[in-house]
């Protein structure tokens, strides 16, 4: 019981992280691409919106900085066993993500205060280090989850432990993760403020502060968008190489054959070992996983039923992941088509269809999450440590759960109303022309 | 060569000196913002949030550097302490995320009354929560009454351990001494000379109950703690070094020096750190785990300080950089 309140915890905790450390890691680009525009332009609009996407992104950064912060604890506070093993060994990654913070908090703080008192290319430098700092940082704490899924550098000899840290850091999933990671934020954040500002277009087609807000948001998101699959793809093929019975669990695949297909949609039935009512493609999987239709896919059926993760859940998890990338890609080649044409700001299906899509790019990373995480269980090391051997002695986790479950609804709910004025505030009747 | 050991351990006492001074000095301002009272209540609320505004983020990595030091070196450490200390170290948790949203939350929220009195509130409480915790979880290692192995009731296991008059007392120590440490630093901060003369009376009577809840501190340790604090070789200069900046801070403060008052002040801060630290060698939980009992393999913590050193060469400017533009009385308008 204490183990399943324990991960309830952490998920709770990562989910709720996940949002800001996105946001984090896309909005100072965000915000200081409109200074650049600004200094080169000398429009007006450019200097507000960056004050503006500041001011969500002090907010946003703060929740992200302490919500990181219970993370980093909980690590230890539910999993001591395992950061006793694995501390050492990737605490490198670790360490530097602590300077990247560090970066990214100090010229945060240069940057938000520093309007008045920095030189105009100062306050630029200060937000491209903010950028630097956030897609770091990122970088470094994928890059340990990574070796969760892909542990190397390690080895035991005589019972004593040895570490090569450079080989831990850069463990086979580390790449693709952190691109696919990313690339991720970037086109979450680029979309869903892309949509925020797209409503607003919709009612008001001509002001010229939210056409700027949702070009710079697109320029951001869209490319992003379009390299995602790409990288899914690459992060497919390492899962295939490394991960047996999570690419099994991804594809509700059951039996181990050659030419297995690849599922779209489909509900996994555990107990009769099938997946129901998916759309096949024949001999799919086997390609996209191997590169050749012919190749051997491990079913789960060949995988021990203690070793199984929660099949069903991390089906759907990545049926949703992967249905919205295509999804944000296909808009982004939408959208460099009405930019060629010139009418990027004209098309109202274009921009209701953003607008419709700004939270699903959150959604994709919330569902990615899952997949990666569920889909590693029942190890908190892939094939090296099970989660149940990790967990503290604590009893009664169901408490703090229970606590920072009303502290992050609690949180969630006040800066999504904060965000809302912010927002509201900027539909000033001057600027609609 | 050198051994990484101490070298890492000295490397760690350093970052939680930083935090003390800097991060300490944020949540005392915390308990200032709380206990304002009289005809500058107001403007000193919005000194506090003024000082503390730019830099809080920055301060708080201290102890992110500090939490990654003890798993990656000392990682059997870590496991002990985040397992036995859990209670104390979830409340420290929840303050840590109520103090830096509440603050945020004040800063870029509507202009309203109400909704400043809530989030201002919420803030200073969990300021004042967060060192008292972290005193206990302080008190906890130092104590020596950590479970050995996890056979015990809950109680005897996860409250026991820090429930003490003496992890209290090193709670209490801690508030106080952030709280003095903040109003010394205030004094510097004010924007006139009522308030400065308000900050200099909070930084007097604080500075009082440091020096009457490190007697207590003191009284209420067990004899080997005691005898590590007062009777070691090094403890004698170590001490007469911490009085001598305590008395220094005091005069500074006597006579309105304000600037000398604070440099006295954080080296007398920096000194207790530093006497609790060696009192506390070569435990990193007193008396059951050495430093070298809980470090990682001699490779992991070589390279940890070489990152650690190449971290700083980047750093170090970049904190001068934030605090030579942000001083005392520097001009600071949030956007917005």
């Amino acid at each position: 019981m204490d183990l399943l309140f324990a991960r309830l915890q952490m998920g709770l905790s990562l989910a709720f992280h996940i949002i800001f450390a996105v946001v984090g890691m896309a909005m100072p680009v965000m915000m200081v691409s409109a200074e650049v525009a600004w200094i080169h332009t000398g429009r007006a609009e450019y200097v507000d919106l960056a004050k503006r996407w500041a001011r969500g992104t002090a907010i946003l950064f703060a929740v992200g900085a302490v919500s990181g912060t219970v993370l980093s604890f909980e690590l230890g506070l539910l999993w001591p066993t395992f950061m006793a093993f694995a501390g050492p060994i990737i605490g490198m990654p670790f360490s530097l993500e602590g300077f990247a913070f560090f970066l990214e908090a100090i010229f945060l703080g240069l940057y938000l205060y520093g309007w008045q008192k920095l030189r105009p290319r100062a306050h630029v430098f200060a937000g491209i280090m903010v950028s630097i700092g956030g897609a770091f940082s990122g970088a470094f704490v994928v890059t340990a989850n990574a070796w969760m899924n892909t542990p190397t550098g390690f080895r035991f000899i005589g019972g004593r432990l040895f570490v090569d840290p450079f080989a831990a850091m850069f463990n086979p999933a580390a790449a693709a993760q952190v691109i696919h990671m990313l690339l991720a934020a970037y086109a979450a954040v680029g979309v869903g403020v892309a949509g925020i500002h797209a409503r607003l277009l919709v009612r008001h087609p001509l002001n010229a502060f939210h056409r700027r807000a949702f070009a710079i948001a697109l320029v951001i998101g869209m490319p992003a968008a379009l390299l995602q699959p790409l990288s899914g793809d690459w992060a497919g093929h390492v899962v295939a190489r490394t991960q047996t019975a999570k690419l099994a669990a991804l594809e509700g695949q059951f039996a181990t054959e050659r030419y297995a297909p690849l599922r779209i949609g489909g509900i996994p039935d555990v107990a009769a070992r099938t997946t129901r009512y998916a759309v096949e493609v024949p001999g799919g999987l086997s390609f996209l996983a191997y590169d050749d239709p012919a190749a051997l896919i491990t079913g789960l059926n060949d995988i021990p039923r203690d070793s199984w993760p929660p099949v069903a859940a991390v089906h759907l998890a990545f049926q949703v992941m992967v249905a919205i990338g295509f999804w944000l890609a296909l808009l982004a080649l939408w959208a460099a088509v009405l930019w060629r044409r010139g009418r990027l700001f004209h098309s109202s299906l274009f921009l209701k269809a953003i607008a419709l899509s700004a939270v699903l790019g959150f959604v994709a990373v919330e569902a990615g999450w899952m997949v990666t995480e569920l889909g590693r269980q029942p190890w908190i090391i892939q094939g090296v440590m099970r989660t149940s051997d990790a967990v503290t002695p604590m009893p009664g986790l169901r408490f703090p759960f229970i606590v920072f479950t009303f502290i992050y609804i609690g949180l969630g709910a006040v800066v999504i109303a904060l965000i809302r004025r912010t927002v509201r505030e900027t539909v000033p009747r001057g600027a609609i022309r | 060569m050198i051994e990484s050991v101490p070298l890492l351990s000295v490397v760690l006492v350093l970052s939680l000196t930083a935090y003390a001074l800097l991060g300490g000095a944020d949540f005392g301002g915390g308990l200032w913002d709380l206990l304002a009272t009289g005809r500058t209540a107001e403007r000193q609320r919005a000194t506090i949030a003024h000082a503390i505004g730019p830099v809080w983020e920055a301060n708080h990595v201290w102890l992110i550097v500090a939490i990654v030091i003890v798993f990656t070196g000392f990682p059997r450490a870590f496991a002990v302490v985040m397992t036995y200390l859990h209670v104390p170290l979830l409340l420290v948790l929840i303050g840590i995320v109520l103090r830096g949203s509440a603050f945020v939350f004040r800063a870029y929220g509507p202009d309203d009354r109400r909704h400043e009195r809530v989030w201002s509130r919420v803030f200073a409480i969990a300021s004042i929560a967060t060192p008292l915790f972290l005193g206990v979880v302080v008190g906890g290692v130092t104590e020596g009454r950590l479970p050995v192995s996890a056979d015990g009731s809950f109680a005897a296991l996860f409250i026991r351990p820090w429930l003490t008059p003496f992890c209290a007392a090193v709670g209490a120590f801690a508030l106080a001494l952030f709280g003095y440490l903040a109003a010394v630093y205030l004094t510097l901060e004010a924007q006139d000379a009522e308030e400065q003369a308000a900050f200099r009376l909070r930084a007097l009577a604080t500075g009082g109950a440091v020096f009457v809840l490190a007697a207590t501190v003191l009284l209420l340790a067990v004899r080997d703690v005691r005898v590590a604090l007062v009777a070691s070789a090094w403890a004698i200069p170590l001490h007469v070094a911490t009085g001598a900046s305590a008395l220094a801070a005091f005069a500074f403060l006597w006579l309105e020096h304000y600037r000398l008052a604070r440099m006295a002040a954080a080296a007398q801060v920096a000194l207790i750190v530093w006497g609790w630290a060696l009192a506390q060698y070569p435990y990193a939980i007193r008396p059951q785990l050495t430093l070298t009992g809980a470090a990682s393999p001699a490779n992991v913590q070589t390279l940890l300080l070489q990152v650690l050193g190449v971290g700083a060469v980047v750093l170090a400017p970049s904190l001068l950089y934030l605090f030579g533009m942000f001083g005392p009385r520097g001009d600071r308008t949030p956007v917005g």
